[in-house]
């Protein structure tokens, strides 16, 4: 599981609606993974990344060079981009737990594989 | 892929449904992969996604991953969420460059509102209309499904999702949950008249309403359909004979108006015309 897909994960647990977010990360096992650099992808998917869940699990991965907030006119600034690209879709965690931070529940991440499995009385109506 | 017998949805659930041997299936049977890559192939040219935009894609129910590589080749990037752990671990094993993840979709998409640009899926929506076990309504799965969905989309963001209904109470059923979550949008049918082709794509809106594409079909030259279309050419004579009573002098003239206009051969009008007579008559 990549960190952009971990920022935009939220939990679904009956009643937790909006506070779902963000999943409190912790990792076991983590792997850097190259993957071809897109400068249109990242630059439209900064302003969804919630910069505060991000450095709370770059942190928790230990991560250097990791950009503490969008820099102006960030679009055409390709050393951030890159650096970006890195933290979000480079990085993934294969051995770890998710916490939701409002009902504490843990969902496991196998082989980089988070299980989203609610009980009966976890769903939502 | 319907099977010879029952239909797998009748089975049982899809966790059970998909295991290991089907999940080899789906990575071996190059008929298999040919079709579900077909089927992609279709549901992305229906999204109508801008050419050159990489666009953050949900694949529903993506099992191997099969749909998720046709995405990865048009430039996109996607995530998948499927219920079946054997067919995840097929996708683990043929190194898919999207995440996935294990999840059921009738509980709800387990993400950020405004996440994904898109989203598609291919044969998967129709086990939500199977209960599996007691507690399950297929109404409320479908409804929660649609609904989370609706709101893990951008504003104008459009889902294709294909699937194979048993009838035409379920493609209803499906719809309407889809309708009450917000979305607009209507269901292409590819191949209509045959039975093995025929292909059913549900395309939602979640923006202001659009038009859908037409399906595709074997004969190109399309003949129109052997119905007459309706003109509004009559009305103003029905209107104006709806007011007369009838027998009146009013009703006389305009009959005879009207059998002048059928160009049959009609008395002049005179004073005489419609006049009241003695009761002897």
């Amino acid at each position: 599981m990549r960190l952009l897909t971990h920022n935009l994960l939220s939990s679904h647990v009956r009643g937790v609606g909006p506070r779902g977010f963000p999943l409190r990360l912790q990792a076991t096992e983590v792997r850097i993974n190259p993957v071809e650099f897109n400068p249109d992808f990242i630059a439209r998917m900064i302003p969804k990344v919630e910069w505060a869940a991000l450095l709370e699990a770059a942190d928790t991965l230990h991560l250097i060079e990791v950009p503490k907030e969008p820099i102006q006119g960030y679009e055409h600034n390709e050393e951030f981009l890159r650096k970006m690209h890195h933290v979000l879709l480079e990085v993934e965690v294969l051995e770890g737990t998710l916490q939701c931070p409002e009902s504490g529940r843990l969902f496991p991440i196998t082989r980089g594989i988070p299980n989203m499995l609610l009980s009966d009385e976890e769903t939502e109506t | 892929m319907a099977s010879r017998g029952r239909r797998p949805e009748l089975r049982g659930p899809p966790e059970l449904y998909y295991d290991k041997n089907e999940a080899r299936k789906y990575v071996r049977n190059s008929r298999m992969i040919d079709v579900q890559t077909k089927m992609a192939e279709r549901a992305v040219e229906l999204l109508c996604v801008p050419e050159d935009k990489p666009c953050y894609v949900l694949d529903i129910g993506c099992g191997t991953g099969l749909s998720g590589d046709y995405l990865s080749d048009e430039g996109h990037y996607w995530v998948g969420i499927d219920i079946s752990p054997a067919m995840l671990d097929e996708a683990l094993d043929r190194d898919t460059q999207g995440d996935v993840i294990l999840g059921d979709m009738g509980q709800g998409i387990p993400f950020k509102p405004g996440t994904f640009d898109a989203c598609i899926s291919i044969s998967a929506v129709q086990w939500l209309c199977n209960a599996n076990k007691k507690s399950d309504i297929p109404a409320k799965r479908l409804y929660r499904f649609f609904s989370s969905l609706y709101s893990v989309l951008v504003r104008g963001g459009r889902a294709v999702l294909q699937l194979y209904p048993e009838n035409s109470e379920q493609l209803e059923l499906i719809t309407t949950q889809a309708t009450r979550a917000g979305f607009t949008g209507g269901v292409v049918v590819d191949y209509p008249n045959s039975a093995k082709a025929k292909k059913f794509y549900l395309c939602l809106f979640s923006g202001p309403s659009t038009s859908i594409p037409e399906g595709l079909s074997e004969d190109t030259e399309e003949e129109k359909p052997a119905e007459s279309t309706f003109t509004a050419k009559r009305i103003p004579y029905r209107i104006a004979r709806r007011g007369v009573v009838r027998k009146s002098r009013e009703w006389v003239l305009e009959k005879k108006a009207r059998r002048r206009r059928q160009g049959k051969e009609v008395r002049p009008d005179t004073q005489y015309t419609g006049r009241k007579r003695k009761p002897r008559f």
